[in-house]
């Protein structure tokens, strides 16, 4: 099904002469609004009627998050403050958060690209939305909010936390449709079973997960513990929240980017030069109908592909590919890039594993080290030692194989390594504290 | 003819085994064998106890991992050469023994040791053809 068939279905030619048209809007007004934009154009020897045609977007500089940082708060803002009826920030782990400010066109946008999602994801009014993302700053929950009220469906302003409470909930009022981290939705269907409630008896029919990277087969592993379809959602703060992107229930092969709204590019990170469609690299994206905080070619720091090739559900849209992590997850170990996400590719291809790892980097006399700690349950567990060692060895031999990094696997209790509702945490790198 | 036994993971950290034994204690479970395995991260206890599944339980209620193997129970004469002569007749039958302990108590005049082999059916009647007595698992819990 499909919110506004007309704008997802437009033909390329159209959909592109839009964007152009669009972006030029765009452009214009950043430059006429935001000091910081004017002073990046001018000093890279481009204006507002550079932009001709939708390839002159590779002349325009970048923007990045020290960017926003540096234009705190409300620095990049385009719009006066009496026409900001929202303001969202995100979660800034090092040093102050960055922030965004929304017109109400900006909520109205907002709103119906998560719309459009939901009801990419098979989602319809009648439909029980749990929501479990957080409201507050973080765009997550506010933003699923308004999306799901636009389509039509009910919502249950649940907000992150208090677990046993979201199982009763949703058990007792039915719902349908879940909204929440990939990782927080297996931590409930784990605190379920330690209640004696099976997932699998709710009615939940799809889950929309985002908000951290996961995998082909963590996906599995949901379908199969929670009874559900599971869908990958994209978004960040910067660009407007949730519903940047979506799969589509019918093909769930990668993840529509609403185009009318936003310009996608892959670059490589290192260099910042365009790559071709279907390569791997960092997604950039301009933003061509916002009005608060519009952004120039803003670098996401999510590693993914673009791929503009027709989809079996009949949108016009270009697909990103599953997001492998972001730029600045990635570890590098002896030299070796490595993303969290690929080492939990590898653990969830092994018979018995539980997609609860944690990854420990050291330096040990100048040597990076990396330990990789699993999770021992009864389907792994065996009396004979032997058959431990096997499986750890399996495990360190598949990611020198796959990843050309030498590991050592650690084998730990159940329940040892710390589960979050929130972002899982995957990684302690001890090398930052020394 | 088989003993049930029950195996736990443990992480090699102070205090992991001393909270197994704890929880036991607490649940009045007796203990009446036991061998632990230890490799440098992790170690696997291996008991045969009174009340297995009780025992399992209690443990799996703790976040433990447990699993049950079987087992089997020999009553070795209790003088040199006693084990010699089970050993030499599992090896003429090609039976490998993954591992074995003693057991606490003694059975009469013998000793009894468990033994977990790769091929369990096999290795009993090996026993059995050699006249070595193979305990019950019942017998052997209420010993």
């Amino acid at each position: 099904m499909m919110y506004n068939e007309e704008f997802e279905t437009l033909p390329r030619q159209a959909l592109e002469a839009l964007q152009l048209k669009r972006l030029q809007t765009t452009v214009a007004r950043v430059y006429a609004c935001v000091p910081f934009y004017r002073q990046a154009f001018d000093r890279a020897g481009v204006s507002p009627d550079s932009v001709k045609s939708l390839a002159d977007l590779q002349r325009l500089p970048f923007t990045l998050k020290q960017d926003m940082r540096d234009s705190y708060p409300y620095g990049l803002f385009a719009a006066p403050m009496d026409d900001i009826v929202r303001i969202h920030a995100s979660s800034g782990t090092t040093g102050k958060p960055t922030v965004v400010g929304y017109t109400r066109k900006d909520i109205e946008t907002w709103s119906e690209l998560m719309a459009r999602s939901f009801a990419a994801a098979g989602v319809h009014k009648g439909d029980i939305i749990h929501n479990s993302y957080g409201y507050g700053l973080f765009t997550g929950g506010l933003g699923a909010h308004y999306g799901a009220e636009r389509l039509g469906a009910s919502v249950i302003p649940m907000s992150g936390g208090n677990t046993k409470k979201q199982i009763m909930i949703m058990k007792d009022f039915g719902s349908t449709v879940l909204t929440c981290t990939p990782s927080y939705s297996l931590f409930m269907a784990e605190a379920a079973r330690e209640e004696g409630i099976d997932f699998r008896s709710l009615k939940l029919h799809v889950g929309i997960f985002g908000a951290e990277p996961w995998s082909e087969a963590m996906r599995a592993e949901i379908e199969d513990k929670l009874n559900i379809c599971a869908i990958d959602i994209y978004g960040l703060s910067e660009i407007m929240g949730p519903g940047v992107a979506i799969e589509c229930r019918e093909a769930k092969k990668g993840l529509h980017i609403w185009e009318d709204h936003f310009i996608p590019e892959i670059i490589d990170p290192e260099t910042g030069a365009a790559l071709p469609e279907g390569e791997r690299g960092e997604l950039v994206i301009t933003t061509i109908t916002k009005e608060g905080i519009p952004l120039i070619r803003y670098r996401t720091r999510d590693i993914t592909s673009l791929t503009f090739e027709p989809c079996a559900c009949g949108r016009t849209h270009a697909r990103l590919s599953r997001m492998t992590g972001r730029s600045d997850d990635m570890l590098i170990i002896r030299g070796v890039n490595v993303f969290p996400s690929q080492i939990e590719s590898i653990l969830m291809g092994i018979e018995g594993v539980e997609p609860h790892y944690l990854l420990i980097v050291d330096r040990k006399e100048n040597l990076d080290t990396l330990e990789v700690q699993v999770e021992v349950d009864e389907r792994l567990f065996s009396d004979e030692v032997k058959i431990l060692q096997a499986l750890s060895h399996q495990i360190e031999k598949e990611i020198k194989d796959l990843l050309g990094v030498t590991c050592k696997v650690r084998l730990v209790e159940p329940q040892t390594i710390a589960r979050s509702e929130g972002k899982a945490k995957r990684v302690i790198d001890n090398r930052l504290l020394s | 003819m088989k003993v049930e036994q029950i195996s736990i993971f443990i992480e090699n950290k102070s205090g992991r085994l001393a909270e197994v034994t704890r929880i036991l204690g607490e649940a009045g479970v007796n203990i009446r064998a036991l061998s632990l395995a230890d490799t440098s991260d992790f170690g696997i206890l291996r008991l045969i106890v009174n009340d297995r599944e009780k025992a399992k339980q209690v443990l799996k209620e703790q976040g433990f991992t447990v699993s049950k193997t079987e087992v089997v129970a020999v009553e070795v004469p209790d003088r040199p050469g006693g084990l010699s002569q089970i050993l030499q007749a599992l090896d003429r039958d090609g039976i490998n023994v993954e591992y074995m302990y003693a057991f606490v108590e003694r059975c009469g005049e013998n000793a009894v040791i468990i033994f977990r082999f790769d091929e369990t059916e096999k290795a009993i009647a090996t026993l059995s053809n050699n006249g070595f007595t193979v305990l019950e698992g019942e017998r052997l819990y209420a010993m």
